[in-house]
């Protein structure tokens, strides 16, 4: 299975029909033997899998999820605080160990199963079943915009809600009076009639002794009080005093320093190494030949060719004799592939059209473009993308006496812990995994290579051994978002309404949703054809949305264009059976004042995207002076059913418009001679102070089913910004990075496609 | 033997003088709160102050700047109970998300607001356009900018109006 895919669970069979009702190993709830030891310090009881109680009365909700920068432990800690009625100011997080236990059993349930709704009596068998899928595919995710939305929703509130009920039954036993006519409150048990006022420490003990339900009556909106309030994340303090520990600041006594390198040919396997010069370094200690490495995780599948590591006293005597190397590698016929070439080839298979997978089928398009008078075409194109998270890849580890201990930042502890062991031929119970504060994620730190490239450095060196990746190696051995082409029909009637659509694109990943438009246009047929490259492909902030979100809200922006409508006006008229995409569209006009008239050489434009259970509509203005564009503001509605904490959502909205600006400006991975021609950020640049829109975002508390907050915001600005530039200079930009045109001539002349 | 003072302390340690200085910091010292993020100046995730100037300390070789005075993050801080206004104001707007370019961005809005206690927008742009921040906290820093710049207002003011006192003997 390469992929961690609801099509690919399913199949496994594992819990089709009556293999829901399997053995039930163990659910988050029971403390498995030894995880109270294990989980609780001094003066703590691990009352549920997921809370700790301590004789402070503080609470610890523990969070099976990684910190990238997205506040999640203090967002799901909200959630577990509120059905909890703890005192907020009495709540910690703490991040859950790489141990089965805290398999995500919630993220498998929401991803597989989504929006379903399980009778109370079968719910612990559902669970069981997830968790034990969840144990035995080795799945402690952070991805997918799912924490809040999967683990959040289906752990931590029932986590936080069977606790608070498990004190109530231990205190009505203390006190001998009904569960009834206790009531909980700011981490106290209070029963008026008797004048009872304890708090949570004092059951804590009692309450760990007892099972906890499963299905927990949960609290309705109106009654939260910490979830949608305002907090302060607890990891910020840290941060801005140097003192919170990333991978990189991990410091193990005797440690040394390590970098490395792989075929920049991708696929390419290794002939020999010239390492004279490098050993001759001061400094340089060894140099090692690290074997090819894959790994069939269903969330972090990947094959990596050979790499050389250079192991030295520092990084800077490491990096310099990586330099000194004489590397040769077998490139396997790869070397001639360039990014052209590989847009030939999706042209020519689109075209093709061979083995055409369908997303969406229905009217009869073919008849309707065989008859339609008006018919716009056109084809799209974005390049493959890089992750550059702030910290470049590294990790730290020690392997000794059959075991291994790693430091690392990763989005899947588990996933990481088997692949490592599996590297060095150990049993997974003989990896600890200490999971830092990652300096980024975004898709990338969802790959386990640098961990076991780390493992096996240190396994032969015998001393701890911290890896560190160069940028350009990070750069250049990334697990690329694909370049894709995606190409598009529209017939229009006289009315200017579109009666057909049709797009046929290459290479689908997940979501399989992301090419699907909510638009009411009564004949679709959306399609797929296979078009490998080998360049490596990776999950990217929002994955296939990121592509499909730029070229479906594009082009209907040019089938308004062509019907002489506006594309708000145009979106508005397709939208009648979907009030919950026509309030957000209508409520981003209203606060970007859409109507209101703009100056000569500025511009505006509108995209509106689903994904990942949340709905995000932007509006961009730019201004375009002898062709340099400026992009000056971009407002934003985010509706995400509920925000459990609206600063929090802001802050995720913010980060993911720049994200996706910086691609839809700057960003292009391009193939030259089978490698990536990019290095560093002088040339896969970022947008920075000086180049950032203003950021205007709005929320919609709409009570829909909560939805994800992390990727939402991409795959909407690069459309939007493409539709301000058609504004104001009637260029249509088909092909991102917007940079690489001069908008100072016409369309043929900034060679656009089309 | 190499020496440097480091946050006012003096370091003395051997050390090859082509080493860029952070690796120094982080290696030699385990002052960890000072960042790689791309070795040739281009992200700023590096940044510390020489002799109150900002520079990208992954560039810098240590022989450039032996003997001198360095500050890093963790020397911004006036004292270990009391942070710096701009630490404050980036809790205060909650500036970080993942924070590793945190402190390369303090560094740089640290010398700016030293030559320029009241930065415009121009100026903050100049200033920090050095300094990557992939998840794009642009908005959050330049608002934390000027805020921190509100509380070196407030201070210089009330420092201005206890001299007056003295100075009138009231």
């Amino acid at each position: 299975m390469n992929k961690w895919t609801r099509r690919a669970f399913l199949s496994t069979g594992i819990i089709a029909g009556t293999g829901l009702v399997v053995g039930v190993s163990i659910r988050p709830g029971n403390r498995a033997q030894g995880l109270q030891e294990l989980m609780a310090g001094e003066d703590e009881t691990l009352v549920h899998a997921y809370i700790k109680i301590g004789a402070d009365n503080v609470v610890t909700a523990i969070i099976p999820h990684s910190e990238m920068g997205q506040g999640i432990q203090t967002s799901l800690a909200q959630m577990v605080a509120d059905e909890l009625d703890a005192d907020w100011d009495l709540v910690r997080a703490e991040e859950a160990p790489a141990l089965d236990e805290y398999a995500n059993y919630a993220v498998g349930k929401g991803f597989l199963i989504p929006g379903a709704k399980f009778p109370d009596i079968i719910v612990p068998s559902v669970d069981g079943a997830l968790m034990q899928i969840a144990d035995v595919l080795n799945v402690q995710v952070t991805g997918g915009s799912g924490s809040i939305r999967f683990t959040g929703e289906l752990g931590s509130r029932i986590a936080g809600a069977a606790t608070r009920q498990l004190l109530v039954q231990a205190a009505a036993q203390e006190w001998q009076v009904p569960e009834s006519e206790i009531e909980t409150e700011k981490s106290h048990l209070i029963h008026r009639a008797s004048s009872h006022d304890e708090p949570y420490a004092a059951f804590a003990l009692a309450a760990s002794a007892m099972t906890p339900s499963y299905t927990p009556e949960l609290k309705r909106q109106d009654q939260f009080k910490i979830m949608g309030q305002q907090v302060q994340r607890f990891d910020i303090p840290a941060k801005v005093d140097g003192t919170a520990q990333f991978a990189l600041d991990v410091r193990l006594p005797g440690m040394l320093y390590a970098t490395v390198t792989r075929s920049p040919v991708f696929g390419g396997s290794l002939i020999g190494t010239k390492d004279e010069a490098a050993r001759a370094i001061s400094g340089v200690i060894d140099v090692y030949e690290l074997p090819p490495m894959e790994s069939n995780d269903m969330i972090g599948a990947f094959a990596a060719g050979e790499s050389v590591a250079v192991l030295a006293e520092g990084y800077w005597p490491a990096i310099q004799g990586l330099k000194a190397l004489e590397i040769e590698w077998d490139t396997g016929g790869n070397e001639t592939v360039t990014s052209d070439k590989i847009f030939a080839q999706f042209d020519a298979d689109i075209s093709a059209a061979q083995n055409r997978g369908t997303d969406s089928l229905f009217g009869d398009a073919d008849d309707v473009f065989s008859t339609a008078a008006n018919i716009i075409s056109a084809d799209y194109r974005v390049p493959f993308l890089a992750h550059t998270c702030m910290e470049p890849l590294n990790a730290t580890a020690e392997v000794k006496d059959g075991r291994c201990e790693i430091w690392i930042g990763c989005q899947n502890p588990l996933g990481f812990r088997q692949a490592v062991a599996d590297a060095l031929g150990i049993d997974a119970e003989n990896v600890t995994l200490h999971n830092q504060f990652m300096g980024g994620g975004f898709g990338r730190k969802a790959r386990p290579d640098y961990a076991i490239q780390a493992a096996l450095v240190a396994e032969r060196a015998g001393r701890p051994v911290q890896l560190i990746w160069s940028r350009e190696e990070d750069v250049r051995q990334d697990f690329y978002r694909p370049a894709v082409q995606s190409r598009f029909r529209a017939a229009l009637d006289n009315e200017g309404n579109p009666i057909a659509w049709e797009n046929t694109y290459v290479d689908k990943h997940e979501p399989i949703e992301a090419p699907l438009i909510p638009y009411a246009i009564p004949a679709q047929n959306i399609g797929y054809v296979a078009s490998p490259t080998h360049v490596p492909f990776g999950a990217w902030r929002s994955v296939d949305h990121s592509q499909h979100g730029f070229f479906t809200e594009s082009f209907i922006d040019e089938i308004a264009v062509a019907a002489g409508k506006d594309p708000y006006e145009y979106r508005v008229g397709l939208l009648s059976n979907h009030p919950r995409h026509l309030a957000v569209l209508e409520k981003v006009a209203e606060e970007a004042q859409w109507s209101r008239p703009l100056a000569e050489g500025r511009g505006r434009g509108i995209s509106l995207q689903e994904s990942f259970g949340t709905l995000v509509a932007q509006v961009v203005e730019v201004t375009i002076d002898d062709g340099n564009m400026s992009v000056d503001r971009v407002v934003a509605v985010i509706d995400a059913g509920f925000a459990i904490s609206p600063d929090g959502i802001t802050a995720q909205v913010e980060s993911a418009i720049i994200y996706g600006l910086t691609a839809a400006l700057h960003g292009e991975i391009t193939i030259e001679n089978g490698a990536v021609a990019q290095s560093n950020f002088h040339d896969y640049e970022a947008v920075r102070m000086d180049t950032a829109p203003k950021i205007e975002t709005h929320i919609i508390n709409s009570g829909h089913a909560i939805g994800g907050a992390g990727e939402p915001g991409t795959p909407g600005i690069a459309p939007a910004l493409a539709n301000a530039v058609f504004d104001a200079t009637g260029i249509r930009v088909r092909n991102l990075p917007l940079n690489q045109f001069n908008l100072r001539f016409g369309v043929e002349e900034a060679g656009v496609v089309g | 033997m190499a020496v440097l003072i480091v946050n006012g302390t003096r370091e003395e340690f051997d050390v090859d003088p082509s080493t860029p200085l952070l690796w120094v910091l982080r290696e030699k010292l385990a002052l960890t709160g000072t960042k790689f993020g791309c070795g040739i100046a281009q992200c700023g995730a590096c940044t510390v102050h020489v002799d109150g100037n900002p520079i990208r300390s992954c560039s810098t070789p240590f022989s450039a700047v032996e003997g001198k005075e360095i500050t890093t993050i963790e020397g911004l801080a006036p004292s270990s109970e009391e942070l710096h206004p701009l630490q404050t104001a980036w809790i205060e707007h909650q500036v970080p998300q993942c924070g590793y370019c945190q402190s390369g961005q303090l560094m740089s809005a640290a010398a700016l607001l030293a030559s320029n206690p009241n930065p415009d927008d121009a100026a903050i742009d100049s200033a920090m356009r050095g300094n990557i921040c992939r998840c794009g906290m642009y908005g959050r820093i330049r608002q934390a900018i000027k805020t921190s710049a509100t509380y070196y207002e407030v201070a210089s003011t009330s420092e201005l109006t206890a001299t007056a006192q003295e100075v009138s003997g009231e």
